[in-house]
């Protein structure tokens, strides 16, 4: 198990590195930040003082040098929009994203486990048709519409909630339910397809027959072995949530990393690109091995091979 | 463990029910299907819905002439669902009193091209890479799966913005990009499938014959990863149009005066207060056109299995 954890790891890291190459070079080849920060009649000399003081007139392999060797020592570079180190700037955003990511992903995960065990209990039945047709729309609908319908019921019509903005109980209503549906959809359909597997399996009949109550049987006995996929697609939903986060954030205007993503490419702010792919990056990929661990924690074959 | 597939949950669904080869139509079989699909009321009722977008997608925008580019500004911001100024204004108008209904079936004819070609693209590209894969001993197949740890590591959508803002926003590109960022689940089911089949006897038989690699690959393995692959694509039709939109809405797709139902929605947006049709609309034929595609693709998965397919049977019986 150590050994191919490490071998994750070590992978996780490679991906890593070859990632933060290609955006380097990819956002440098976005055109020369020197056209949008400074007046369309600035002077020659100014356009060098500008360039120079960025590092940006270097050769691009001389730039990449001077990134890697900074990287080493912990500086991720500056930010031109702000003028502040980008590590800041990437670091005050975080938390907004990682705390709706969390929020919208419990709620998807509980909710889905509920809903998707009772589904599976009677296949067919009226709940499971409802559970199933819902879920399925939720994975099907283009999540920034259903953000638009919302504001349009909820704060243009109605007046019930604030139509953009982060601050109150009531500001969180919507980019939470925006972002639940989309996992919350996915996830019924896995929960409820492995659940039927286990359902039928030996032991459930065996647990049944003993005379466990019906109950502990769905929840306990059969739930576990359930998880094994429902953990594995809910990891994966980490790269999708950061997706979702990019349009929620927009349209309701959060200083989150998504937008905070979208704001620094269209403003070639490259420090800050950077640093925020690597550290959204850093967050997906210690999911993915903490999912491994969680595998581990659920299934004894994996732990003691 | 997880070693080999772990995509998204539509990958783990299609290998919850293995893909079983089709067998050659005979018109009995397609009646017998036919029935079935009568049977099920959803996925009846997705497949007809289907059927109508694309026979408007195909020969809508012909018939149309300029219809969807005409303004008229008496009719500006026209609300919909009166027949007062004819049927090309059942579904309203925009504020620049274009017809909606229109400008919606030539939307539908760039959504549905730009998905069908992001598909195609990454189907055609994520096989091949694939098939490398599975079948080079050395490290370029460990390679092409670094590549796609990369690509499924990080959120799509951000991929798409950064190569967008690198090359200008055209067709081509937004086919490149959500090509792209779909490949990984081409790349590790075909890697997959070749690993398992190069091993059966009759690829040793061809080689013993003394036929090449290339011919091995193609007339041999191609074959049998054909299906599966097909199956995996129809079911990621529905992704890629969900993903066309989003970067469309976030204003980095598909560039006006081009429309596709996502930019359509972009720009109603603006019109919220005054006129909700004009975001409403486009967003609400996005998703009767995806939940079409899953509750359908859903349905033939369980059709072609000859495991599950008395389900289907016996709730067909129960309806007739």
């Amino acid at each position: 198990m150590h050994k191919y954890l490490t071998k994750r790891a070590l992978h996780s890291f490679l991906s890593l590195a070859g990632l933060l190459v290609l955006v380097f070079f990819l956002a440098r080849l976005t055109g020369d930040p020197g056209n949008l920060y400074l007046p369309i009649d600035a002077t020659l000399e100014a356009r060098q003082e500008f360039t120079e003081k960025h590092g940006l007139n270097d050769p691009i392999y001389v730039q990449f040098g001077r990134y890697v060797v900074d990287l080493a020592h912990g500086d991720l570079g500056e930010s031109i929009r702000k003028q502040r180190p980008a590590i800041d700037v990437v670091l005050e955003a975080i938390p907004v994203t990682l705390s709706l990511a969390a929020v919208a992903m419990i709620i998807a995960l509980l909710s889905s486990i509920v809903i998707g065990s009772l589904a599976a209990y009677r296949p067919g039945g009226v709940f499971d048709r409802v559970a199933s047709i819902a879920s399925l729309a939720g994975a099907s609908a283009p999540d920034f519409w259903v953000a638009i319908s919302a504001i349009l019921l909820f704060s243009v019509t109605l007046g019930w909630l604030p139509t953009s903005g982060m601050g109150g109980p009531l500001t969180w209503i919507m980019p939470i339910a925006i972002l639940i549906i989309r996992p919350f959809g996915l996830l019924v359909q896995v929960v409820r397809g492995s659940m039927i597997t286990v359902l039928s399996s030996a032991y459930v009949k065996t647990a049944r027959a003993k005379g466990v109550r019906e109950r502990a049987v769905i929840f306990i006995h059969a739930l576990r072995n359930a998880m094994l996929p429902v953990i594995t697609v809910a990891g994966d939903q980490a790269a999708g949530i950061a997706n979702g986060a990019v349009i929620v954030e927009t349209i309701f205007g959060w200083p989150g990393i998504g937008k905070l993503m979208i704001d620094s490419i269209i403003q070639r702010d490259f420090a800050v690109i950077q640093t925020s792919i690597l550290v959204t990056a850093i967050v997906i990929l210690s999911i993915n091995i903490a999912v491994d661990i969680a595998y581990a924690i659920l299934d004894p074959r994996i732990r003691h091979k | 463990m997880r070693f080999s597939i772990r995509a998204s949950g539509i990958n783990k669904m299609v290998n919850q029910t293995p893909v079983t080869p089709v067998l050659p139509p005979s018109p009995r079989r397609g009646m017998h299907l036919l029935g079935l699909l009568w049977g099920d009321k959803f996925a009846f009722f997705s497949a007809v819905f289907l059927i109508v977008i694309i026979v408007f997608a195909v020969i809508g925008p012909s018939l149309l002439g300029d219809t969807a580019t005409k303004l008229n500004l008496r009719a500006r911001n026209f609300p919909p669902f009166t027949l007062e100024r004819g049927w090309m204004y059942i579904l309203g108008a925009d504020a620049l009193g274009r017809s909606m209904i229109a400008r919606l079936i030539v939307a539908s004819q760039n959504t549905m091209a730009i998905a069908a070609s992001a598909v195609l693209f990454s189907m055609l590209v994520g096989g091949t890479l694939g098939l490398i894969s599975g079948f080079s001993r050395g490290w370029v197949g460990g390679f092409i799966m670094r590549i796609a740890d990369v690509i499924m590591s990080f959120p799509s959508l951000l991929i798409a913005v950064v190569i967008l803002y690198m090359f200008e926003p055209s067709v081509m590109n937004l086919v490149f990009v959500l090509g792209i960022t779909r490949m990984p689940i081409y790349m590790r089911t075909a890697r997959a499938e070749v690993l398992e089949i190069r091993e059966r006897l009759f690829v040793s038989a061809a080689h013993v014959m003394g036929a090449s690699t290339t011919r091995i690959i193609v007339r041999h393995i191609t074959p049998l990863i054909l299906p599966t692959l097909t199956t995996i694509a129809t079911l990621d039709f529905a992704f890629v149009m969900l993903g066309e939109s989003a970067l469309s809405f976030l204003g980095i797709g598909i560039q006006p005066p081009e429309i596709t139902w996502g930019l359509m929605v972009a720009q109603g947006r603006n019109y919220l207060q005054s006129a909700w049709w004009l975001a409403f609309l486009p967003g609400l034929f996005i998703m009767c056109s995806t939940l079409s595609l899953n509750l359908l693709s859903g349905w033939v998965r369980i059709a072609l299995d000859p495991v599950q397919r008395w389900r289907l049977e016996i709730a067909g019986d129960g309806h007739e």
